[in-house]
């Protein structure tokens, strides 16, 4: 029986039109600006100074702190300034501009495409070339993948659960990752085993990517502690907590990690980009993603350096048509749109959507009829109705109490409402609010404490 | 059957007596007493429950006083000095005079001043679009324009000029009770000293970036030139964080810096007009 998560979910209309897209390498833009905070944590340290002549793949910031990661040139030549530059997140950032002169890479860099299947470092050494090459998570809220490699102390791991889910509308890219670098795929979840060393993997895929799953089924045939396990289509079933429940029936308590049922999940692009790291010693620096959208001329998927500017890759996929109304970062349902398409694609960027002016009008919004189909479709049984009146007060005590930081920003709600309500807009207010107010209620105690 | 009425009469009476003394002496046990000031000083506030002295309303700020030794920190913006004097007078204490306030917008971002480069459709709500992004212009302090701190306030002290995209402040009905303060998301109102007639001088700018990529994205920015911490003979002006600004408790309104400001962000309000020249010119246009 195919499976999925028991309660909750949507089923957006998909529209992957760029499956079939094979994966292309972007032509080298002609300057990229690299912010210092491209992961969850704290920002990074450049250690290159204006002039400077830099090697793809050569270490340009040094990690800030315990959660945090380091980041490496996309390109080679020479450093133009460290300056404050608008990017995804909405706001100015720290970033290196470099100049592009050339294709140079660093000679540590093994460039030869032969896959490498023996592992040979230990787990130790693993986990330190990942947070030298500076992995991060790249389903989306990159987080430093050498941390969450690291099991804690007093809990105990037993399965990997690979996400092969890609349940957000449009985007392709981790649908395309697995079938044309399934092999290296398999070789990084083994290597991830091995750091994490557990016994046991399982990939999770929708079935509508059937050629994806049979793909991998067929390669990892002989492999007796990885499964691949088709899931039935329903979003959110990327979000890790839905993925832990559809596959093994485990629920991650509120608050909690999903190691604390014993379980660690990576995306599918993570995998590649550890086998790149540990296998070939090439540093996290380019990703694909997804350009994508109904009015483009030649959506495509592509291998993008960090740091290329989108609007480089909307001329890749045939310039901005028209009637565009947004550029979406992300997905359609938990994407942010950007004010210019001047900004850089970062490591947490997955795709980029493309949105006329008629699909991304917002309806008006009307009183709510309390007909609870937000709570119906509330994949982790919050009231997200009863969240935005509580943020529209400023009520966060109450909205905390609510488990309003469980909500992993779906947009299942809003998606559903038939009055059109900003649910969503209101709970990742508060819930950056409540995230806030914890944030110092901790400080104050460690204070204390001193 | 007149002795059954008679019993009940009396037994119900002595029931009625032995409760009441019960009662009675339960009421003394329990007995919380209130001193009767608190409701003569809560008469005399202006019963607004704003919240602008710091405390949940009215009731509470009454309370604190009676409590307080000293009126040292205790203020209600509202009443001002004249109810803070009466209740002085009900409490025997003494009134520390504080100077009277009004809020103050840090922007002048009007449209033409600050160009629009993108369009925000999402929920009219200052909070969200402070969290979204740097707003529909390319400043990412200056005021976003959906009105937050209008909603807040309980005074009718303000409202949103269409023409600007910016909230204008009424200065009468102002009674800096710092709501609006609080509201703003991005904490460009400012509660400064009133001064006579109502005149003001401050700049209108919260933008902390440089020179060049503040003036890029308004024309009014504040560039921290220094010229008018240059010219200013009072030592009332500080430049930080790419920022000037004008302490109200030192200017002497004397405008010096107005006039040396290259991008006029430094505001002048409720100054006679400084040119009898130009009406001349207007009176004899007119003949």
């Amino acid at each position: 029986m195919i499976k999925t998560f028991p309660y909750g979910g949507t089923h957006p209309p998909d529209n992957k039109i760029t499956a079939a897209n094979k994966i292309v390498y972007l032509p080298l833009p002609s300057s990229v600006s690299i912010p210092l905070s491209q992961h969850a944590g704290v920002p990074s340290v450049p250690i290159v100074n204006k002039g400077d002549r830099v090697l793809v793949g050569q270490l340009i910031a040094k990690a800030g702190g315990f959660i945090s990661a380091n980041i490496h040139s996309s390109v080679s030549g020479v450093v133009n300034k460290i300056d404050k530059v608008l990017d995804s997140s909405g706001y100015k950032q720290n970033s290196v501009i470099i100049d592009v002169e050339g294709d140079e890479w660093i000679s540590s860099i093994d460039r030869d495409p032969q896959l490498k299947g023996e592992i040979e470092m230990s787990g130790e050494e693993i986990l330190n070339r990942c947070f030298e090459s500076g992995i991060v998570g790249l389903g989306g809220a990159a987080f430093p993948t050498h941390i969450k490699l690291k099991v804690p102390s007093d809990r105990k791991c037993n399965l990997l659960i690979i996400n092969g889910v890609e349940c957000e509308p449009y985007l392709t890219s981790d649908h395309r990752l697995m079938l044309e670098k399934g092999d290296e795929i398999i070789t990084g979840i083994l290597i991830m085993m091995k750091a994490l060393n557990v016994s046991r993997a399982m990939i999770g895929i929708e079935n509508n990517k059937q050629d994806a799953i049979e793909h991998l089924m067929d390669r990892c045939k002989g492999i007796k502690e990885l499964t691949v396990h088709p899931l039935k289509v329903k979003y959110p079933q990327g979000g890790e907590k839905q993925l832990i429940k559809s596959l093994i029936n485990r629920e991650v308590p509120h608050g909690g990690l999903p190691v604390d049922v014993g379980v660690v999940v990576q995306n599918v692009g993570t995998a590649f980009a550890v086998y790149e790291a540990v296998q070939k010693n090439k540093p996290l620096f380019e990703r694909v993603i997804t350009i994508t959208g109904k009015s483009l001329a030649f959506p495509s998927n592509y291998m993008v350096r960090f740091g290329t500017s989108v609007s480089n890759l909307i001329k890749a996929a045939g310039g901005l048509p028209e009637n565009t109304g947004k550029i979406i970062n992300g997905g359609p349902m938990m994407g942010k749109a950007v004010s210019t398409a001047d900004v850089p694609v970062v490591k947490a960027t997955s795709g980029i959507v493309v949105l006329t002016k008629e699909e991304s009008v917002r309806r008006s919004v009307e009183p709510c009829i309390r007909c609870a189909k937000c709570n119906s479709v509330c994949a982790l049984k919050l009231e997200p109705y009863l969240l935005m009146a509580l943020c529209q007060k400023d009520m966060m005590d109450r909205a905390e109490a609510e488990r309003i930081t469980d909500c992993c920003e779906c947009g299942s709600c809003s998606f559903i409402c038939p009055a059109s309500r900003p649910l969503l807009d209101y709970i990742r207010l508060g819930k950056s609010q409540v995230l806030r107010i914890k944030r110092e209620r901790t400080l104050e105690k460690i204070r204390q404490n001193e | 059957m007149s002795s059954t009425v008679l019993l009940t009469i009396i037994s119900l009476t002595l029931l009625g007596l032995l409760s009441a003394v019960i009662l009675y002496f339960i009421a003394q046990k329990f007995k919380i007493f209130e001193d009767p000031r608190i409701d003569e000083v809560q008469a005399i506030l202006p019963a607004a429950n704003c919240g602008g002295c710091g405390f949940a309303g009215c009731r509470n700020f009454a309370e604190a006083l009676v409590k307080a030794d000293t009126f040292d920190g205790l203020n209600c913006p509202v009443g001002g000095n004249a109810t803070m004097t009466t209740a002085a007078h009900i409490l025997g204490k003494e009134a520390i005079p504080n100077d009277p306030m009004v809020a103050v917008l840090l922007c002048n971002g009007t449209p033409v001043n600050r160009p629009r480069t993108s369009k925000y459709d999402g929920p009219s709500d200052c909070r969200i679009s402070h969290n979204l992004y740097t707003g529909e212009t390319d400043c990412a302090y200056g005021c976003v324009g959906l009105g937050d701190c209008v909603k807040a306030c309980s005074f009718n002290a303000m409202y949103m000029d269409s023409l600007t995209e910016l909230p204008v402040i009424i200065d009468d009905k102002c009674v800096a009770c710092g709501l609006c303060v609080k509201a703003c998301p991005r904490n460009i109102i400012e509660l400064r000293k009133k001064a006579k007639k109502d005149r003001k001088i401050y700049v209108a700018c919260a933008n902390k970036d440089k020179g060049g990529p503040a003036r890029r994205a308004c024309k009014v920015a504040c560039i921290a030139c220094n010229k008018c911490y240059n010219v200013c003979e009072f030592d009332a002006i500080k430049i930080e964080n790419n920022l000037a600004y004008i302490d109200a408790y030192k200017c002497t309104f004397c405008r010096k810096c107005v006039a040396v400001c290259p991008t006029a962000s430094i505001i002048e309000l409720n100054f006679p007009p400084p040119k009898p020249k130009a009406e001349v010119h207007e009176a004899t246009a007119k003949v």
